[in-house]
């Protein structure tokens, strides 16, 4: 992303259905994910259950998990919503009716489904779901909204496609709650409209097996020979990643009224810290639109979860040559998770972290928590849970004993700087 | 989109009555995903095609759907939602909004294709011959890449018939044709449906429609599969018991077939995991 801080002039034309303040929407990959997730400030989770999600190899929620998930979330007020977000095939509509049933009864708040299939015995067989029509359906104007309102519909995810003037038009016209992508990995075919899956290694990627060949690398041949001399970047259909942080304004007086996450595939430390930053500014905004400033230090932190370059999407201008990755390789983001902090004691100043990769004395670390807390310090001595002293702590999940440099709570993350 | 050519508005009316004379019918493809910006064009143009007397439109994006119901009571419709029309449910979902027809995805088997036909009570279609595409973006792909290169543009812009391919790195056999248009990029297969042999069991599996892509394919060549294709459903129609497949029908596709594009049966008999 530019480094450039955009103050744009919001205009206020839209208008946000049923939510006095806009959601954030995080996506939480498993049940400890989730936690963090809500913890750090989301206001809703989506996941994925044993079927008919398209993370086929997310480490997916049993109805256990769900239902614990769900009672977790209830107590900072959030909301879990599944998403059944593949098209079927004839061998996948037996079932779907008990597994819908399952989800309204463990609680689930919504689904996020693309399939009319899908959605219409949704409406009929588990009234108490919300239906959420999934951005696999590529809605992309106001009359499709429309329709989908018609059919029952409370709420459209649209299509990564659509612009932000777009955006105005539907939700001046139509009466729908709106979802908009902000942040994390893009396809860059249209939703739905990409079967390289399928023909490269017969894997069906509206059903899950999606295996990122629009990452791959290709040769562009004209007329038989290589466009491109020796040595320069292959073709590559590689999005950067979206990241609206710097227009939150806007998207808050379009009137969009869920801010969505992409990634249930990423880490804790990701989701804490994506989270952490959009619910700061979300709030900030809403607190004080007329004296709201964008803080450095949000995109710092986004930075330090990122690990493919970041920017805009559709919603500005059609993605052209910069916003695609030609480079060989994607740049690691230059902080890596290294614990969770499960204790604290205040009288001696040390933290039991559990953790989640290797970290020695001297190193350069850094605390956060909810709201934007963090403070950076080198790790002093480390001990294990009886006493004895570790030259490093090298095993997962691990109870370390750590003197920090300020007070932390449980689910405070600590990540590590790499060099 | 993704025609082989487009009929200009005042020629439209005079294609369908062509199309009339000659004993064959003539749908209007509009299964394009609109943009809010687009939508004005919809009524005048359902308007031209209602006085066209075309046979059905095709579409796959409800805006269409929700501005037939107003400017074009009574048009038939189809519904072609392309990769992502794989189920009877979505399929009898659309039927019971007004379309007569689903066309279905071409990453379907035959089992799956039998099963679908047999549990919608519409018509169904499928793509039996030619090119599919297998992917689709709203971004300029290859103006982007060139940008990025530092070469001129002036590759791109030449429609479908561009001469442009990829060829993944692991597959150095496989051209997959590509292009851009005002609709984004397409990526096409690297070879060449075609069912003919198949014909006799998609029929029995009660498959209503035969679709053959005629993009990116000479006059010539589709003409011949066209015969073809035509010559074996002639020969079912007289009498399916004496039906014989005759190896002329392949081999006269074959001698125009273009050598680095085989010939396949698509997705028919595989078996697809996720």
């Amino acid at each position: 992303m530019s480094q450039t801080v955009i103050q744009e002039t919001p205009r206020a034309t839209g208008k946000r259905q049923r939510l006095a303040k806009p959601e954030l929407l995080a996506p939480a990959g498993s049940l400890e994910k989730l936690k963090f997730a809500v913890h750090y400030g989301a206001d809703a989770v989506y996941i994925g259950g044993q079927k008919y999600g398209l993370r086929s190899n997310a480490d997916n929620f049993s109805f256990e998990e769900m239902r614990e998930g769900v009672e977790f979330a209830a107590q900072y007020g959030a909301k879990v919503f599944v998403a059944t977000n593949i098209y079927a095939h004839q061998e996948d509509l037996a079932g779907i009716t008990d597994y819908l049933q399952e989800l309204e009864n463990a609680g689930i708040a919504a689904i996020i489904a693309a399939d009319p299939a899908i959605v219409e015995l949704a409406l009929k067989v588990a009234p108490k779901l919300e239906v959420h029509l999934s951005t696999q359906q590529s809605t992309m104007n106001w009359q499709a909204v429309q329709f989908w309102k018609e059919e029952g519909l409370p709420r459209v995810v649209l299509a990564r496609e659509t612009t932000m003037d777009e955006i105005r038009e539907m939700k001046a016209r139509v009466d729908v709650e709106i979802e908009v992508f902000i942040h994390g990995a893009m396809c860059s075919s249209v939703s739905g409209r990409c079967v390289l899956s399928n023909h490269f290694t017969d894997r069906d990627s509206n059903r899950g097996g999606c295996c990122q060949s629009c990452r791959w690398k290709y040769d562009l041949h004209a007329d038989e020979q290589s466009v491109a001399d020796p040595g320069h970047n292959p073709f590559t259909m590689s999005s950067k990643d979206l990241c609206m942080i710097q227009h939150i304004p806007d998207l808050i007086e379009a009137g969009v009224d869920s801010f969505k996450i992409e990634g249930r595939m990423k880490s804790i430390h990701y989701v804490a810290s994506v989270v952490n930053v959009y619910r700061q500014a979300i709030d900030a905004y809403m607190a004080d639109p007329e004296g709201y400033q964008l803080r450095p230090e949000w995109v710092e932190d986004i930075g330090k979860a990122a690990n493919r370059p970041l920017n805009t999407g559709f919603f500005y201008a059609v993605p052209g040559a910069e916003e695609h990755i030609y480079e060989p390789e994607e740049k690691p983001a230059p902080y890596d998770f290294a614990a969770i902090v499960t204790d604290y004691d205040e009288a001696t100043g040390i933290a039991t972290v559990q953790q989640r990769s290797p970290f020695r004395p001297g190193m350069e670390v850094e605390f956060f928590g909810p709201g934007g807390r963090q403070f950076k310090q080198q790790v002093g001595d480390i001990t294990d849970e009886e006493g004895n002293a570790l030259t490093v702590a090298r095993h997962p999940l691990q109870k370390i004993r750590i003197a920090t440099a300020q007070p932390v709570v449980p689910f405070d993350l600590m990540r590590k700087r790499l060099n | 989109m993704r025609q082989p050519g487009d009929i200009i508005q005042s020629q439209l009316k005079e294609a369908v009555s062509t199309a009339h004379r000659l004993g064959a019918k003539a749908y209007i493809n509009m299964n394009k995903l609109f943009r809010n910006d687009e939508l004005g064009s919809l009524p005048e143009y359902l308007t031209l095609v209602k006085e066209a007397e075309a046979d059905a439109i095709v579409f796959g994006d409800p805006a269409v759907l929700m501005n037939v119901r107003q400017y074009a009571p009574g048009m038939t419709l189809h519904w072609n939602a392309e990769m992502t029309g794989t189920n009877s449910a979505a399929a009898s979902y659309w039927g019971r909004r007004g379309a007569s027809r689903a066309v279905i995805a071409r990453e379907l088997n035959e089992e799956e294709i039998a099963d679908l036909k047999s549990k919608v009570e519409m018509e169904v279609q499928i793509q039996v011959h030619g090119t599919t595409n297998i992917y689709h973006s709203h971004r300029n792909l290859v103006q982007s890449y060139l940008e990025h290169l530092g070469r001129e543009a002036s590759l791109v812009r030449r429609g479908a018939d561009n001469g442009l391919f990829l060829v993944e790195s692991e597959r150095p056999d496989e051209k997959f044709p590509v292009y851009e248009d005002e609709n984004g990029t397409h990526v096409m297969s690297p070879d060449d449906i075609c069912l003919l042999e198949a014909l006799p069991e998609l029929i029995t599996a009660n498959v209503d429609s035969l679709y053959i892509e005629a993009l990116l394919k000479s006059d010539e060549y589709n003409e011949t599969v066209l015969r073809s294709y035509r010559q074996a459903l002639e020969l079912w129609k007289q009498n399916p018991n004496n039906f014989k497949f005759d190896p002329d029908w392949l081999t006269n596709i074959q001698q125009l077939q273009n050598p680095d594009r085989e010939l396949g049966f698509g997705f028919l008999y595989k078996e697809q995991v996720y």
